[in-house]
Order: structure tokens, then C-alpha cells, then sequence
């Protein structure tokens, strides 16, 4: 079996295996080995060459999804295996709650590897049933209408995107052999000759569908309850990855319709609908009270801006967009697992109710602290070089958005601080009643704190390959 | 590959009957005269993908419309009747807005798809175009019936009809890969869907199937 495949198989497969084991502790530590063991196979990935090989296919614009994905995908699972005690599940719930995790792994890795966009809409299809499940999973009158939403919204928007899809291969109809008729590759080659109108239509559908799952205002309603109400992991893995799959998804419609010259221009729909997230984002995180939903609305801001950065185009702007998207995924998903573990030590996720984590939980409240202001734009993450990247491309080429833009950016940034030090430096507030455990902070800890040192560690230095392959991807996303 | 004229007539009156299908769903005030309608609409569907794979020689359209006759014609109809009583759910259909104007927008959108389409894929062919048009159609008046109806079934019944919608568009597209795998799998997220409702058990829940008070459980009320 090809690589590409064997990623998404062993994921599977693990998730079958998962299904039989009852036993809490075996269930966690099997999910972080066959975490660990796609892992292994996606660095493996890495080190092959480029290739299209039946429905999949790796180039410069999934491969550092991939990455990220299969590196977020295992220090999930290892927060999972040190926290999942604190959910109360019965055997079958963790049965369940693993079988989707792995699931939804496998059905993420394929829809980023996806040639074929009937194999992607699949794949996303699958990894939106998987979530739905593992929100739902607590069975709270709020877990139920989080998914519900999660569900019909997201329903709606596939339903869309599967649409799109066909208009697409109707205008590429004339052109292509029925075999290769949905592939990306084939799509892009013939693209300049297809008819633009229809590919108009195609890219209306495209943008709106998978944009629902990418969470861009005005169709993220799902996303904040949807982040707030499962188990603490899932959070994780949907603001890290699940986005970046659908934000991929828009990319491979952009380029098709942007390569052919006639149809319409792709780039305003998309400064449009990332400056509308950014700006609508920015105002609502200084109304919440919720922290996971904070943080949830916080993703949909960034997702407006790798919107808004690949709106504008070009190499400078793409190029910031992968890299705050990368950005985001790391940093995002470290807050989540400092926010998850803050909220069961608390025994609540109202901002109020977490306080002064500095002074009770230092390993977890310096975490959180840094990673917070990482998630704001301050160096020295990732998420600085790319926003700093962004906002000189958008000064340079757009200076009237650039205005607005930076205005959104600094908003947001002043609701992240304020809750920063609530959160972290105010006034402690009580623990829940359960016994602290030293041991589990550490393990709860330790992702978070790897996830900043790679967060860090690209943003001041990033691998000479790394820096290549991105920008290669910048230029293919065009 | 020339159509006669009678294969595309054939094609546009099954493809006209699913639109038809679509108003009726919008007018009916009972849930189970919804239900029936919604099996009416999906067994045209699996005649209109039965016709297509007549039409265009691909035998693999005949899986589909075997399959959405099974599963959109009875099992689906059948589990929403089973959901109506064991949930004991309220017979009449509560709507946000009117009979009257839900069938006027319905009109409306209906010429919408037509203007949007028809100019918009003047590169395809004729009938490939104008099954394209009844399907947007379709999918947008699904998506009114989500809009404009209050009961989750009705809202679960107009996303399935939506997806009719995308059904009809996929099977007249002739020569489309992986069509049956993707009408397969659209299928299972509906299937998915209606479960839902079983699943999380929204009526023992929430009291009622009205969506609107589902906003009380939202974690932020003041």
C-alpha cells in the first residue's frame, strides 16, 4: 500500500481497535501509539518525493498541513491519556470517544492528501460525522444543541460544497477524460480553457461550503458552541486541524478558478469574508464569558486572517497566510489544552471562575500566559512573523484594508491581554474539590509547552526545507 | 453522445416532478403529509436516476437509484413516522413564515436558479444546463424549507430534500467520476442526520422539537 494510504488506514485501523478496549488507561495510551505511529508514517511522507498517486496526492501546499496535523493529532492524544479521567465516561463513551478521535485523524489526513475533490468533500464529510459525535459525547442539554448546530449547519455547508464539486467537473466536462475528471492536478491544467461562467458558479458554492467549515463569518455560528461543549481534546483538534483542512479545501477552489483569467476574481470574495471575521471576532471576544468559547470566537479571527492574507494574493500574502495557519494550529491547540486542564483544576470554564492559574498551577498558568500572548501576535511565535508578513503585504498592496485590518488585529489583541490577566495573574480563585495531582499537571503541561518551543522555535528560526517548501507553496496557491 | 428528444423529455419531466415535489413539501401543514411527500420526492429521484442510467449507458446509476428508492423512498420515510410517534411530536408543521409567502419566495428562487444558471454555463450542454438549473432549484428550496419551518423534523426534512437536489445534479451530469460513490456517501450523512434525532434524543430533552428553545441551553445566557 502506498504511504499516502497507509497514513490514513493505520489511523483507522487503530480505530477498530480502539472500538474493543473498555479499559480507560489502555484505551488512552493505544490512541497516543497509533497517534505516534501516524506520526512516524507522516514524517516518513516527508521524506518521500512529490507524487500524484491515484486520489492523493503530496505537494508543497499539504505536505506542512500534514505535518502539523500528525504532530497536533499526537501531543492531543498524550494530553488526552493524562486528562480523559477527569470527563467521566462510562467503557462505552471511551470506546466511542477514541474510535472518533481516530476516525476523524484519518478521514483529516485524507482530506488533506485529497487529488480527487470528490475523495476530499468524502473525507471531510467523514471528519464532520466523527466530530459531531465526540461533541455530543457528554449528552448535557448544551452538548446536544452544540452539536445539533455543529450538525445542520455543517451539513448544509458540505451539502453545498458537493455541489460546487459538480458544477466544477461540468465545466471541466468537455475537457477531461471521465477518470481523471475530478482530480486537482487536472483541474488546474485544463482551468484556463474551461468555461469561467460555470466556473463561477462552481467557486460561489466551493467558498460557501467548505467556508462553513472553515468557520468565516458569516457562517461560523456553529463553531464557538461546537468548541465549548465536548470533551477538552476535541477543541483542540477542531481549532488545529479541522479548519485547516476546510481553509485547504478553499485554497485548491481559489487556484482553479484563479488560473483561469476570464472567471471572476476570487481574491475580494475572500478579503471580504476574512476581513468580516476579523472585525466581527475582534468586538465579540470582549463579550464572552466563556473561556473555550473565547478562545473558539479567537480561531475564528485568525481564520479571517489566513482568509483576508490569501484574498490578497500573491507570494508575500500567501506565504504569511500558510504561515499563520501553521501558527495558529500550534498555538491554538496549546491554549485549548491549557484552557481544558485550567477549567477541570477550576471545575468551570467561566473566565471568572479561573483566576491567578500563576500563583496555583505555575506550570500551567506561565503555559497558558505565553501562549495566549503567542495567539495575540506577540513575539517571538510564528504567529508574529506572519501577522507582521500580512500586514506589510496588505500595507503594500491594499492600504486602505490595511487600516481596518490592523485596527481588528489590535482589538482582539487587547480583549486576549485583559483576559490573559484574568486568567492568569488576577486574583486566585478556589480549585475545584478533587485532590491536585502532580503528575497529571506535568502531563497536561508538557504539550502545551511543546507546542510553544515549536510555536518559537519556527518563528525565530525555521528550517532552511521548511522556509522552501512554503514558499513553493505560495507560489503554487497563486 | 446526442440526445433524441425523447430521452431529454423524459429527463426533464422526472427532474420537473422532483421540483414539483419540493413545493409540496413547502405547502403541506400536517408532518405526516410531509413525510409522504418527502417519499413521493425521493422515489421520482430514484426513477430520474434509473432514466440517466438508462440515457447515458452507465450502469452504475442504477446502484444509485437503487438506493435512494430503498432508502429515500421507504426506510427514511419510515423512520421519520417511527421518530413522529415514539417522540409523540407535534402533528401540525409550525412555520417562522406563511404558506403563502413560503411558496412566493419559492417561486422567486426558482427563477433565481434559472437566471443564475442558464447564463452562467452557456460552454455545457442543453440538458446538462437545465438539469442544473432544477436541481439549484431544488437545493434552494430545501434550504427555504429549513429556513421558514420551526420543528427540527421539518428542518431534517428540508435538508433531505436539499440533498435530492444534489443527487439530481450529480446524475445529470453524464460521465461524472465517482458519482455513485458520492451520491452513497450523501446519502449516509443524511442517514447520519436522521439518526441524530433519535440519538440526541431532542424531544425528552428539550420538551419540544422547537429549535428556537434550544437557544436557552446556549453556555452564555445572561
Amino acid at each position: 500500500m502506498p504511504l499516502q494510504w497507509a497514513i490514513v488506514f493505520f489511523a483507522w485501523g487503530g480505530a477498530v481497535v480502539l472500538a474493543a478496549i473498555p479499559n480507560l488507561r489502555h484505551a488512552t495510551l493505544a490512541n497516543a501509539a497509533v497517534s505516534a505511529g501516524s506520526f512516524l508514517l507522516a514524517l516518513a511522507l516527508a521524506a518521500q518525493p512529490f507524487a500524484e498517486h491515484g486520489w492523493t496526492r503530496t505537494d508543497a501546499v499539504n505536505l506542512p498541513f500534514i505535518l502539523v496535523s500528525a504532530f497536533v493529532g499526537l501531543t492531543t492524544s498524550v494530553f488526552s491519556a493524562a486528562t480523559l479521567d477527569q470527563e467521566g465516561f462510562d467503557h462505552w463513551r471511551i470506546r466511542a470517544y477514541h474510535t472518533a478521535y481516530q476516525v476523524f485523524m484519518g478521514a483529516q489526513t485524507l482530506a488533506l492528501l485529497a487529488d480527487n475533490l470528490g475523495v476530499m468533500w468524502v473525507a471531510v464529510e467523514i471528519a464532520t460525522l466523527a466530530t459531531v459525535s465526540m461533541v455530543a459525547v457528554h449528552r448535557t442539554p448544551a452538548a446536544f444543541e452544540a452539536a445539533w448546530k455543529f450538525f445542520i449547519l455543517c451539513g448544509v455547508g458540505i451539502a453545498l460544497a458537493l455541489f460546487g464539486t459538480i458544477v466544477l467537473y461540468l465545466a471541466a466536462q468537455p475537457l477531461l477524460h471521465e477518470e481523471t475528471g475530478l482530480s486537482w492536478a487536472a483541474l488546474m491544467g485544463v482551468a484556463a480553457q474551461c468555461d469561467p461562467g460555470t466556473l463561477n458558479l462552481a467557486f460561489a458554492f466551493l467558498l460557501l461550503g467548505y467556508g462553513t467549515k472553515a468557520g468565516l463569518v458569516p457562517l461560523h455560528s456553529w463553531l464557538p458552541d461546537a468548541h465549548a461543549e465536548g470533551p477538552v481534546p476535541i477543541s483542540a483538534v477542531l481549532s488545529g486541524l479541522l479548519l485547516n483542512a476546510a481553509m485547504l479545501a478553499v485554497l485548491r477552489a481559489k487556484s482553479i478558478v484563479g488560473a483561469n483569467p476570464e472567471a471572476i476574481a476570487p481574491g475580494p470574495f475572500l478579503l471580504a469574508l476574512g476581513l468580516a471575521s476579523v472585525l466581527l471576532a475582534a468586538l465579540a471576544l470582549w463579550r464572552r464569558r466563556d473561556a473555550r468559547r473565547f478562545f473558539a470566537w479567537s480561531s475564528i479571527e485568525h481564520m479571517g486572517l489566513a482568509a483576508f492574507a490569501f484574498g490578497l494574493g500573491g507570494p508575500a500574502a500567501n506565504l504569511a497566510g500558510l504561515l499563520h495557519m501553521i501558527g495558529h494550529s500550534l498555538v491554538k491547540s496549546a491554549i485549548f489544552f491549557g484552557v481544558g486542564r485550567a477549567a477541570q483544576a477550576k471545575g468551570s470554564q467561566k473566565i471568572a471562575d479561573i483566576g491567578g492559574l500563576v500563583a496555583t498551577h505555575p506550570a500551567l498558568g506561565w503555559g497558558l500566559a505565553l501562549a495566549i500572548a503567542a495567539i495575540g501576535g506577540l513575539p517571538p511565535a510564528l504567529i508574529f512573523a506572519s501577522e507582521f508578513r500580512l500586514l506589510s503585504a496588505a500595507a503594500a498592496e491594499a492600504p486602505w484594508l490595511a487600516v481596518p485590518l490592523a485596527l481588528g488585529m489590535i482589538t482582539a489583541l487587547a480583549a486576549l491581554i485583559t483576559v490573559l490577566q484574568a486568567m492568569c495573574f488576577g486574583t486566585p480563585t478556589p480549585d475545584a474539590a478533587t485532590a491536585p495531582n502532580g503528575w497529571r499537571e506535568t502531563a497536561a503541561a508538557t504539550p502545551l509547552w511543546l507546542h510553544l518551543a515549536v510555536a518559537a522555535g519556527l518563528g525565530l528560526a525555521m528550517p532552511g526545507a521548511l522556509a522552501a517548501l512554503l514558499a513553493e507553496a505560495a507560489r503554487v496557491i497563486g | 453522445m446526442s440526445f433524441g428528444q425523447l430521452p431529454y423529455d423524459v429527463a426533464h419531466l422526472l427532474g420537473g416532478g422532483v421540483l414539483l415535489f419540493s413545493f409540496v413539501l413547502l405547502y403541506q401543514r400536517r408532518i405526516g403529509a410531509v413525510i409522504n411527500a418527502f417519499a413521493t420526492q425521493g422515489t421520482l429521484l430514484a426513477i430520474a436516476a434509473a432514466w440517466q442510467g438508462y440515457v447515458q449507458g452507465a450502469p452504475g446509476l442504477y446502484v444509485t437509484a437503487v438506493l435512494a428508492l430503498a432508502a429515500k423512498g421507504v426506510l427514511i420515510p419510515l423512520a421519520l413516522h417511527a421518530i413522529v410517534r415514539r417522540l409523540d411530536l407535534h402533528r401540525t408543521v409550525e412555520t417562522a413564515l406563511g404558506i403563502g409567502p413560503s411558496l412566493v419566495a419559492g417561486v422567486g428562487l426558482v427563477g433565481l436558479a434559472i437566471l443564475v444558471v442558464l447564463p452562467a454555463t452557456e460552454g455545457a450542454r442543453a440538458l446538462a444546463r437545465e438539469d442544473l438549473a432544477l436541481a439549484l432549484s431544488v437545493v434552494l428550496l430545501g434550504m427555504l424549507m429549513m429556513i421558514t419551518r420551526r420543528n427540527a423534523i421539518s428542518q431534517v426534512i428540508g435538508l433531505l430534500s436539499l440533498e435530492n437536489g444534489l443527487i439530481l445534479a450529480a446524475i445529470g451530469v453524464a460521465g461524472m467520476p465517482l458519482v455513485v460513490e458520492l451520491s452513497t456517501a450523501a446519502l449516509v450523512l443524511m442517514v447520519a442526520v436522521v439518526a441524530g434525532v433519535f440519538a440526541f434524543q431532542i424531544r425528552e430533552r428539550f420538551d419540544t422539537l422547537d429549535t428556537g428553545s434550544l437557544e436557552e441551553h446556549r453556555g452564555e445566557r445572561r
